[in-house]
């Protein structure tokens, strides 16, 4: 820990930050090249219900456009966190963070009741191709947004007991990066999976 | 640019013009999956630019990407990334349909 703060000092380091943006925007366009597989994936298993439910009879609307909500407004929420970080306002950061944090958690518990019950009614991943590329897809993303919630409960610790230092400020914004790309998925999701599933 | 290697934004304005513009261009496809109102294929192409234009806004308003202000190999990257989705789902779903179509025979 001593190093990488004596290391702050030097102009190296903001290379070395620069650096660690780029192999993090790396990593987030391979995670963008895994889900698109996952939508291919999901288009071609399209047909395949093996004469169980389809999507028009398993989804929801309603539910599809709170889950829109939620993850909309978080991602708009996590930027308030960072121009209040920006602005080294530590105490609005982190209460936006803890909002963005509640909003990710209302997204997640509306998921979890959805895939809850659509197994309870027998059409889990189980049931059919459709299904098995639908939990895939949707619960990649799922799994993604509850790993984006613990590192915002990472950096909220972050902050807390280490403050506004150049190593969790720059945590903090590739975090942002990931939440915001998330939300892009959120968008191509309810675009190929629930509304065109719904019609 | 900062510490982070991204550019830094100190007002909340870009994220409020995107959540704005986020807000319309979820509501319409959703309106329109809603009401019906329009026939599928239509329906179906608005919900597809939607989407694209949705995209683009949250690249430029929440992860403030620019031709300029983002570095060239960020850029690159994304353009690499964008040509292997293109070519790996453009031909997975060429290939699987077109299998498809004459296993139906």
């Amino acid at each position: 820990m001593t190093a990488t703060t004596t290391m702050d000092a030097t102009p190296i380091s903001h290379e070395k930050y620069e650096e660690r943006a780029f192999g993090f925007w790396i990593y987030l366009m391979s995670d963008a090249i895994i889900f698109a597989l996952l939508f291919a994936t999901y288009v071609v298993m399209l047909g395949n219900t093996a004469g169980g439910p389809t999507g028009k009879e398993l989804f929801s609307l309603e539910r599809a456009a709170g889950e829109t909500a939620l993850l909309l407004l978080s991602s708009a929420t996590f930027g308030f966190a960072a121009v209040a970080l920006a602005n080294a306002d530590k105490s609005r950061s982190l209460l936006w963070l803890l909002v963005t944090v509640a909003l990710g958690a209302g997204f997640l518990f509306l998921e979890f009741r959805e895939f809850r019950g659509m197994i309870a009614q027998g059409a889990g991943p189980d049931r059919s191709g459709f299904l098995s590329a639908f939990f895939t897809l949707v619960g990649t993303h799922g799994v993604h947004v509850s790993i984006g919630i613990l590192g915002i409960f990472v950096i909220i610790g972050q902050v807390l007991i280490k403050g506004l230092t150049t190593p969790v400020v720059s945590r903090l914004a590739r975090l942002g990066l990931f939440w915001h790309f998330l939300d892009i998925i959120w968008v191509a999701i309810f675009s190929v999976v629930y509304l065109p599933g719904l019609f | 640019m900062d510490v982070s290697g991204f550019p830094v934004e100190r007002s909340i304005r870009p994220y409020l013009i995107g959540l704005g513009l986020a807000l319309i261009l979820t509501a319409i496809p959703f309106a329109l999956v809603a009401t019906h109102a329009l026939p599928r294929l239509t329906t179906l192409v608005i919900i597809a630019i939607a989407a694209v234009i949705q995209i683009l806004v949250h690249l430029g308003f929440f992860l403030h990407i620019g031709f300029r202000s983002t570095p060239r190999e960020n850029l690159i990257a994304m353009a690499f990334a964008a040509v292997l989705i293109v070519f790996m789902v453009g031909g997975t779903l060429w290939i699987m349909f077109d299998l498809h179509h004459r296993m139906m025979v």
